[in-house]
C-alpha cells in the first residue's frame, strides 16, 4: 500500500463481528485519497467481497451489483449521541428497505464509504442471498459455453457461480442470443453473449487509454457492448481489455483457442520491447510461450502493458534460432573446448587491439562480466542505441530494455554508441584486430561485412542469425530473456529482475555462464557462480546499487540513482 | 530340515499305475463338453459397463462432438491424451460451436482404460468402448490420431443436440451466432 495510506487517520469498524482498524482515506484509481469503501475495508481485513465491475485501477461504476453487502450503522439519538445497549455497546441500525423494515437492504461495497462504528456483514445470510440473486440474474442470458470459452479456468463468473451460485437454473424461457464472433479490431474478438456489462473495458479505453472507442448499445436484455460504428478498436492498449474482462467476452485473437489456461505455467518476467520494462507474466507450456500478461507494479506499469510489447514473443520460438556452437574457426564440438579456443585467441591479442560491442538488451549481470573482460583485455567497449517512437502512457522512445544498465555497468558512456565510429575507424585502419560482439548485428551499425572480414578474431554471441553471425570465427549461441534470469534497469532507473520461463534450446546457454567461464580462462579470480551471486557482487562494486541484493529486489524491483 | 526321501516300492517303480490314472483323467475330459476358448478367433463378449479403449464419437448428424476443451488431457492420469487446439483461425465448418480439435491423439500404450476422460467430458464426445486387445507393429502406430479415433468410435446418438438448439434459438431471434459471411 502506498505510504500516504499509512499516514492518514484510522477508523474502527466491525467486519463479521470482528473489530478492525482501517484507514479513513485510501487512494483511488488515480492515486488520489478518497474515503475508504466497504470493499476496500474488507480487503484490508482479509475478507474478499466478490465483484466484477470494480477494478482498483479504474473509476468506480457500481453497475454489476455483485459486491452488495448487508451493513449497519450506530443509531443516533436526538442529541446526535450514539444510543447504547444495556451492556454499553452502541445500538446498531441495520440497513433495511424504508417501506419494508423487515427486509435487509444491501449497499454496493465498491462505492459505499465506511463511517466510524459501522458494521459490515460480508458473510451474513442476507448478503449471501443478495449475491445468489445477483448471480442468478447475471446468468439469465449467459450462454454457459465454458467448454469452448477461453476464459474458463480464470473466469470470475465461473468462480463465483461455484462459490455463491445455485446448482440449477430456474429460467425456463429462451435465452436472448447475441452475436458471438464480433470483430472489434485487429486484435480483439468479442463474444457478446458472454458479456455481463460490467463496463470495465469501456472505462479502461476511455479513461486510461484515452480512446473512447467502446460503449453499450440497445436496452434491457438486448444491451450489448459495441465499438463506435465505422471505426476499429485498434489503439495500442486494446489487449488490456481482455485481461480485465472478468468473463470470456473480450478475447485476444492471438491467444484465442490456443491453449487452456490451466496448462500454462506462469513465470514472473519483464517485457523487453522498450525501456519501460513493464512487469509481465510469461505463460508457457512445454517450452512454448503462449501469451504475456501484465503484472501489477505501481512504480512502472500499473496493471497495463501495450499490445506491441505483449505480442512481441513469437520470435522466441522461431525455427532459425541459433542453437549450435559454430563459427568458421571452431574446432571443438563442446562448450568446454570452444571456450578454451576463444580464450586462447583472446589471450594472444595485444591490449588495445580488442573492441567489444555489447547490447543494451543484455542483463546487468552479463554486462558486468563483459565489462570485466573488457578491462582485462584493455578493450574499448560500447553498446548500440535503439530509438523509436514513444507515447504518453507506457511506450518509451528508448527501444533498449537496459540502456541504463549498460551505463551503470560502464560498458558504454552516458550516450550509447558514442565510441562506435571510433571502433569502426580502428578496424578500418587496422589498429583493432579483435572484435567481440554480443547480440547485435554490427553490419547495420557502421561496421560493414567487408571490415569484419579483415579482423584477426571475431567472436559473436547472438540468438538469431544475421550478417555478423554468419561471418563469426566463433559463434556462441545465447538465450532469449525468457530462457534465462537477470535484471534490467528501466528508463526511470527502476532495477527489476526477471526469472527463467523456458529451457534453453540444444547447445544454447545463458550468456552469463560462458562469460564467467571465459573470464576464468583468461586468468581472473574465480567469479561468482550464479546470476544471484553475480548481482550481489556487482551491487557491492557499483555505487548506485549499494545495499541491494538479489533477494531484496523482490517482484517489483527497486529504484536506483541513474 | 532334512526331508527323508521315501523309498518307492517295486510296484510303484513300475510307473504303470500312475500312467493309467493319468489316462483316466484324460479320457474323462475327452468325452466332456469343451471349455477352451479359441482366442483370438473366438472372443469374450464383454459385459455392459466394461472399460475398453477410449474413442471419439460423432453425433447422428455427423458432427465431431469434441470441442477441444482439453479437460480429458488435463485429467488423464498417465498423460496419454494430447490435443492440439484449433487456434484463432475461424473454422467455418464448426458453425456456432466455434471450436474443434485440430489434432487429437491418444497414446494407447500409455492409456490405462480408467475412464476419467469419459467421466470429465462435458460434451459426451469420448467413450470407453469394448476393445481391449490393441495391437500394432510399432509404438508410433499405437498413437491413435483423431481420424482413427473417430472412425473407431462411430456415432453416438445425442438426444439433446445442445449446439444445434442454440443455433436454432438464435436464428429464431434473428441473431446469427456465426456471421453470415463466414457461414
Amino acid at each position: 500500500m502506498p505510504l500516504a495510506a499509512t499516514l492518514v487517520e484510522k477508523i474502527r469498524i466491525q467486519i463479521d463481528g470482528r473489530d478492525v482498524e482501517v484507514p479513513k482515506m485510501m487512494p483511488d484509481w488515480q492515486g488520489k485519497l478518497q474515503p475508504t469503501t466497504m470493499l476496500q475495508a474488507c480487503q484490508q481485513a482479509g475478507v474478499e467481497i466478490p465483484h466484477y465491475c470494480y477494478h482498483p485501477k479504474l473509476p468506480i461504476a457500481g453497475n454489476c451489483r455483485m459486491c452488495l453487502v448487508e451493513f449497519g450503522t450506530p443509531m443516533m439519538g436526538p442529541d446526535r449521541k450514539p444510543i447504547l445497549n444495556e451492556d454499553g455497546t452502541p445500538k446498531i441500525a441495520k440497513s433495511v428497505l424504508p417501506y419494508e423494515p423487515g427486509t435487509p437492504r444491501g449497499a454496493i461495497g465498491c462505492a459505499t464509504a465506511i463511517s466510524p462504528g459501522m458494521e459490515i456483514y460480508p458473510n451474513s445470510p442476507a448478503t449471501k442471498q443478495m449475491r445468489e440473486a445477483v448471480l442468478e440474474s447475471l446468468l439469465i442470458n449467459h450462454p454457459l459455453d465454458c467448454p469452448i470459452c477461453d476464459q474458463a479456468g480464470e473466469c470470475k463468473l465461473q468462480e463465483y457461480s461455484m462459490q455463491h451460485g445455485q446448482a440449477t437454473s430456474r429460467f425456463v424461457e429462451a435465452k436472448v442470443h447475441k452475436p458471438k464472433q464480433v470483430d472489434l479490431g485487429p486484435r480483439i474478438m468479442l463474444d457478446d453473449e458472454r458479456c455481463i456489462l460490467c463496463s470495465r473495458c469501456v472505462r479502461f479505453t476511455r479513461d486510461i487509454a484515452g480512446d473512447d472507442a467502446l460503449g453499450f448499445v440497445n436496452r434491457g436484455s438486448y444491451n450489448t457492448l459495441a465499438a463506435f460504428p465505422g471505426r476499429e478498436f485498434d489503439n495500442n492498449y486494446t489487449l488490456n481489455t481482455v485481461d480485465i474482462c472478468p468473463v470470456g467476452a473480450l478475447t485476444s485473437k492471438d491467444f484465442r483457442f490456443q491453449m487452456r489456461v490451466w496448462f500454462l505455467r506462469e513465470t514472473k518476467s519483464l517485457c523487453t520491447s522498450c525501456g519501460t520494462g513493464c512487469n509481465v507474466v510469461v505463460s508457457s507450456r512445454e517450452e512454448k510461450v503462449y501469451r504475456l500478461e501484465p503484472r501489477e507494479n505501481d512504480a512502472v506499469n500499473s496493471s497495463w502493458m501495450c499490445d506491441a510489447g505483449r505480442l512481441n514473443y513469437k520470435w522466441i520460438g522461431r525455427e532459425d534460432r541459433l542453437t549450435r556452437l559454430g563459427g568458421s574457426r571452431l574446432k571443438a564440438c563442446t562448450w568446454t573446448g570452444g571456450a578454451r579456443e576463444v580464450a586462447e585467441g583472446l589471450r594472444t591479442a595485444r591490449p588495445g587491439t580488442v573492441a567489444i560491442i555489447a547490447s543494451a538488451r543484455q542483463t546487468n549481470e552479463e554486462l558486468y562480466w563483459l565489462k570485466k573482460i573488457a578491462t582485462r583485455l584493455g578493450a574499448e567497449s560500447d553498446s548500440i542505441p535503439r530509438v523509436g517512437e514513444g507515447d504518453r502512457l507506457l511506450v518509451s522512445a528508448d527501444k533498449n530494455p537496459n540502456s541504463n544498465g549498460a551505463r551503470l555497468t560502464g560498458i558504454c558512456g552516458p550516450l550509447l554508441g558514442m565510441k562506435l565510429a571510433g571502433i569502426a575507424d580502428g578496424i578500418r585502419s587496422g589498429s583493432i584486430r579483435t572484435l567481440i560482439v554480443f547480440g547485435e548485428d554490427v553490419t547495420r551499425h557502421g561496421i560493414s561485412a567487408e571490415m569484419l572480414q579483415r579482423l584477426d578474431l571475431l567472436v559473436v554471441s547472438d540468438i538469431l542469425p544475421n550478417q555478423t553471425t554468419r561471418l563469426a570465427h566463433y559463434l556462441l549461441p545465447g538465450c532469449a530473456p525468457a530462457e534465462k534470469m537477470g535484471s534490467f534497469v528501466n528508463v526511470n532507473g527502476r532495477l527489476q529482475k526477471f526469472l527463467k520461463a523456458l529451457e534453453p534450446r540444444e547447445d544454447a546457454r545463458p550468456e552469463i555462464e560462458f562469460l564467467m567461464e571465459l573470464l576464468g580462462l583468461l586468468g581472473a579470480p574465480q567469479p561468482a557462480r550464479s546470476v544471484e551471486g553475480s548481482f550481489n557482487q556487482m551491487a557491492k562494486e557499483i555505487p548506485a546499487l549499494a545495499g541491494l541484493t538479489w533477494s531484496s529486489l523482490g517482484d517489483t524491483g527497486a529504484t536506483v540513482q541513474i | 530340515m532334512i526331508v527323508n526321501r521315501k523309498e518307492l516300492s517295486w510296484w510303484e517303480r513300475m510307473y504303470l499305475p500312475a500312467i493309467a490314472s493319468g489316462f483316466k483323467v484324460t479320457l474323462r475330459h475327452f468325452f466332456k463338453k469343451k471349455v477352451t476358448m479359441q482366442y483370438p478367433e473366438e472372443k469374450w463378449s464383454v459385459p455392459p459397463g466394461y472399460r475398453g479403449a477410449p474413442y471419439l464419437v460423432k453425433d447422428q448428424e455427423g458432427r465431431t462432438k469434441c470441442v477441444s476443451c482439453q479437460l480429458c488431457e488435463f485429467v488423464c492420469p498417465p498423460r496419454a491424451i494430447s490435443i492440439t487446439p484449433p487456434g484463432p483461425d475461424v473454422q467455418t465448418e464448426a458453425g456456432n460451436v466455434e471450436k474443434r480439435p485440430r489434432e487429437f491423439e491418444i497414446n494407447m500404450l500409455r492409456c490405462i482404460f480408467c475412464g476419467l476422460c469419459q467421466e470429465v467430458c462435458p460434451e459426451e464426445a469420448i467413450f470407453l468402448m469394448k476393445d481391449y486387445s490393441l495391437t500394432g507393429q510399432s509404438r508410433k502406430e499405437m498413437i491413435y490420431n483423431k481420424e482413427k479415433l473417430l472412425a473407431l468410435g462411430g456415432v453416438h446418438n445425442d438426444p439433446i443436440m445442445k449446439w444445434k438448439h442454440k443455433a436454432q434459438e438464435a436464428e429464431q431471434q434473428e441473431t446469427f451466432p456465426v456471421p453470415e459471411e463466414r457461414q
